[in-house]
Parts: C-alpha cells; sequence; structure tokens
C-alpha cells in the first residue's frame, strides 16, 4: 500500500506565527537557506524541510526530529532569504514549544538550571580562581557570584516566569 | 572619544579565559578609557541555549543586564559575540515592542527595577573602530622586530548578524575586524568560507559535539590551507571552540588569540596579563 500523506495541522502552524514566527508563510521553498547552511553541510539537517514542516504544522516530525536542535543560530540563511523569512526567530518558537512540551536534552537541562540556580552557564573553579589572582583580577568576578542580593533577582525572574519549573528534573 | 565604560563580563571569559578579561582592561585602559564593573551582572543569557528554551525568560534576564547599566549611567561593551546578540538584540526588542516593555518590565517590578529603553549596547571591535579609529590604534604598535604575522580574522556569527537589526557591516564581505588587525601590523589573509561559524552556537557544541566539532574542523582545515599563523576571534565562545576543538579533534596546532589579546602583544604590554597559559593551544608565535 502507498505511504499514507500526513495531515496538516493548520493549528500548530498558526501557534509558531504566534509564537514569533510571523514570516512563515513567506517562504515558498526556494532552498537557499539548505544551501547557506553550516551545519547542514557535516549533517543531514534540511532547513528547507523545518520550515515546510513548520508551515504544514507537522508537530511530531518537527518536535520528535534532532533537526530542530542542529541549528547554531548562525544566522546565514536568515541574511540570505530572499523572502525575508526570519528563520531563527521560527526555530526559536519551535524549540521554545519543544521544551515546553519537556523535550529538551539533558545536557541543554543542565546549563539551565545551572543559570537559574547560579546566575551564570559556566562554574568557576579552583584554578579559574588561582588564574585570575595571577592576573590581578578579583579571584572572584563581580557579577552576581559576589553579589547574593543579585542572584537573588535571577532567581526570582526565573521563578516569575516559571522558567524554574520549567527546566527542572522531569 | 574616550569615556566610561560598563564592562560586560558574561561567563566563558571571566571563568575559562580570564586573560582576555585583564588584556580587555590593560588595553582600554592604555586607550584612555575608564572601564566601569557592571557589579551584579549575570549570564547576558546566552542566546542559542537560553533564548531557546524560553523567550520571556531570556528576555527578562538581559533586561535586568540592561537596567544594571542603566543605574550607573553607561553604555555597555561586550567583547563576546553572545553577550552582544543577547543584549544588543534585547534592547532592540524592547525599545520596539511595546507589549514585550510592558511584560517584562512587569517582571522586572517583582525585584524594583524598570528598563527605561536607553542602554546602549557595544561590541568591542565597532567600538575600537568607531569611538577610537584605526589610526589612534596603528600609532600604538609598538614594533619589536618580528616578522610581520599572518593572521586568519574570524568574526564569528552574532557580532554582524542579523544585520538587519546589527546594522554594522555587510555580513557577506565585512572589513570592520580585518581593518582593526591590519592596524595592528598582522596581515588578514583570506581564506575559504571565512564568515562560517565555529560550531558551537546554539546549542550544538553542549548537546552534539561531534557535530560542532565537524564544523570546526572545517574553518580550521582552510584556515591551514591558507598557511594563517594565528586564529583572530572576537568572542570566547568562538575563541573555546577553536582553542579546545583543536585538542579534542588531535588535529592542527594553530594558536588562538582573542582581540584584545593580540592588542595586548602589540601594545606591547605586560605579556603576563595576558593569560597565555590558559590556553590549550599553546600561544608560540614569531
Amino acid at each position: 500500500m502507498a505511504k499514507a500523506f500526513k495531515q496538516p495541522n493548520p493549528e500548530f502552524a498558526k501557534k509558531v506565527i504566534e509564537a514569533g514566527g510571523n514570516t512563515l508563510n513567506l517562504c515558498f521553498q526556494c532552498g537557499t537557506c539548505t544551501g547557506s547552511c553550516p551545519s547542514g553541510r557535516q549533517t543531514a539537517f534540511r532547513t528547507r524541510k523545518l520550515v515546510r514542516r513548520a508551515q504544514l504544522g507537522l508537530k511530531d516530525d518537527i518536535m520528535d526530529s534532532d533537526d530542530l536542535w542542529l541549528c547554531t543560530t548562525c544566522y546565514t540563511c536568515y541574511e540570505r532569504c530572499p523572502r525575508g523569512v526570519e528563520i531563527v526567530d521560527i526555530i526559536m518558537a519551535l524549540r521554545n514549544m519543544a521544551v515546553r512540551e519537556g523535550k529538551m536534552a539533558p545536557q541543554h537541562r543542565k546549563i539551565a538550571q545551572l543559570v537559574s540556580r547560579t546566575g551564570h552557564l559556566v562554574n568557576l573553579r579552583d584554578e579559574d580562581k588561582a588564574l585570575r589572582k595571577k592576573l590581578g583580577l578579583e579571584e572572584i568576578p563581580p557579577t552576581v557570584m559576589q553579589q547574593p542580593e543579585g542572584l537573588e533577582q535571577v532567581k526570582k525572574i526565573c521563578s516569575k516566569t516559571g522558567f524554574d519549573k520549567l527546566v527542572a528534573e522531569g | 572619544m574616550a569615556e566610561k565604560i560598563g564592562f560586560f563580563l558574561g561567563c566563558i571569559m571571566p571563568m575559562r579565559y580570564p586573560g582576555i578579561e585583564s588584556a580587555t582592561r590593560e588595553v582600554l585602559k592604555s586607550l584612555g578609557v575608564e572601564i566601569v564593573d557592571l557589579k551584579g551582572a549575570s549570564c547576558c543569557p546566552a542566546p542559542g541555549v537560553m533564548r531557546s528554551f524560553d523567550q520571556d525568560t531570556w528576555l527578562a534576564i538581559a533586561a535586568r543586564n540592561l537596567v544594571i547599566a542603566q543605574e550607573l549611567g553607561v553604555d555597555i561593551l561586550t567583547i563576546c559575540n553572545g553577550c552582544f546578540d543577547t543584549l544588543f538584540e534585547s534592547a532592540h526588542k524592547l525599545n520596539n515592542d511595546e507589549k514585550a516593555m510592558k511584560r517584562i518590565n512587569n517582571i522586572l517590578k517583582d525585584i524594583g527595577m524598570e528598563y527605561k529603553g536607553k542602554t546602549r549596547v557595544r561590541h568591542l571591535v565597532e567600538y575600537l573602530r568607531n569611538e577610537i579609529g584605526v589610526d589612534e590604534i596603528s600609532a600604538r604598535v609598538k614594533d619589536n622586530g618580528d616578522k610581520k604575522l599572518k593572521g586568519a580574522v574570524f568574526y564569528g556569527c552574532h557580532f554582524l548578524k542579523p544585520s538587519t537589526v546589527k546594522k554594522i557591516d555587510n555580513p557577506e564581505r565585512p572589513t570592520i575586524f580585518d581593518d582593526i588587525v591590519e592596524a595592528l601590523d598582522v596581515e588578514s589573509i583570506d581564506y575559504k568560507d571565512k564568515g562560517s561559524c565555529c560550531g558551537a552556537g546554539g546549542g550544538v557544541r553542549a548537546r552534539t559535539p561531534d557535530v560542532a566539532l565537524k564544523m570546526t574542523e572545517e574553518n580550521l582545515t582552510n584556515m591551514k590551507d591558507a598557511d594563517v599563523e594565528v586564529i583572530i576571534d572576537c568572542c570566547p565562545f568562538c575563541h573555546l571552540q577553536f582553542d579546545a576543538g583543536q585538542v579534542e579533534l588531535k588535529k592542527y596546532e594553530i594558536p588562538v588569540l582573542h582581540l584584545s589579546q593580540l592588542m595586548g602583544l602589540k601594545f606591547g604590554l605586560d605579556k603576563d596579563k595576558l593569560g597565555l597559559e590558559a590556553h590549550k593551544v599553546p600561544v608560540k608565535l614569531s
């Protein structure tokens, strides 16, 4: 039997548009994006296909595929698109939707938790402190690391937007 | 026109390559720019990861950083493409989207802050060209008698792009960074796909490091084919990807310098302030 066609889901496409992908339907599938993509050169990720799936609202194809997370957000496609499709904004909207459905790589969850707990996405190790001191810098950088009340503010933001719960374990 | 500027540190520079931080402080001091610390600032937060996860949290944490500069009455200077992208784009978004400004200020209200939409965000390369000028930079270079270095200038992605918003230089054939490097008496060598991505951004290094490294390797091969002696970047994340990446790939050994470190060397500043010992690829030049 021939493979059944996937049913388009205009409701999902509408949600993508509302979440920041308002140029989505300008795409006429020329493929300039795919031809420009440095990530697609190394992988099977095809930017044009991702945009097409978003236009058709093929939610599962988007959410369950690696492709969504292979974009480095380099903006080359965005710059070259002859139709002015804001492709990176579309990808951001789709990624935000995936995260809200709990679809997030463990490595990404770890980084998100680090930011919401410490205000930074990299930790300060003893060796870093030692080098800072040797260079004549303050051992602890003058950021939230030195300022507990500043860190509390970042935590409050993450609590108010629900980010802390969004990226909490399972 | 030298003045006071708020120095935004971000994460990778102060934690992994603090030499870039001390070099930036020394270089700007020597150019007569007064640095103000943005005390209590946080991660910008990173555009590829944090914006990918939740755009409003990204925007609100960025707005808090913009408010810190606002309260000090200074513009923000970043030496990182990621921090520049987040802070510049956030300021642009808040200034052009009334609903977003209202929504974000409603979040900031809980921490006693309000963003008024006035903080200007600058990138080191653009600041040097437009506020200091290539002639002034060129005049500071100390001739140490060494032969002229061949450098691969690496722009990365988020310094110039999206150009519709940033409006700094043509993203396909930029010259702004090359001009500064040439003013430092380094030859900027053309190499294949010079405007490409290092591979690290968008959460790709964290999630699929092998894919990131393939992109890095392609850049390195193109640089090697052009016989460059040093990679010059303007972003600590590109810097990390090229420096650590060469060790991870077990291939090539091209030294990597951030622009601030190159300026420190060329201005004849104290070498001990450049933190080159943190680099994984030994920095042996000349």
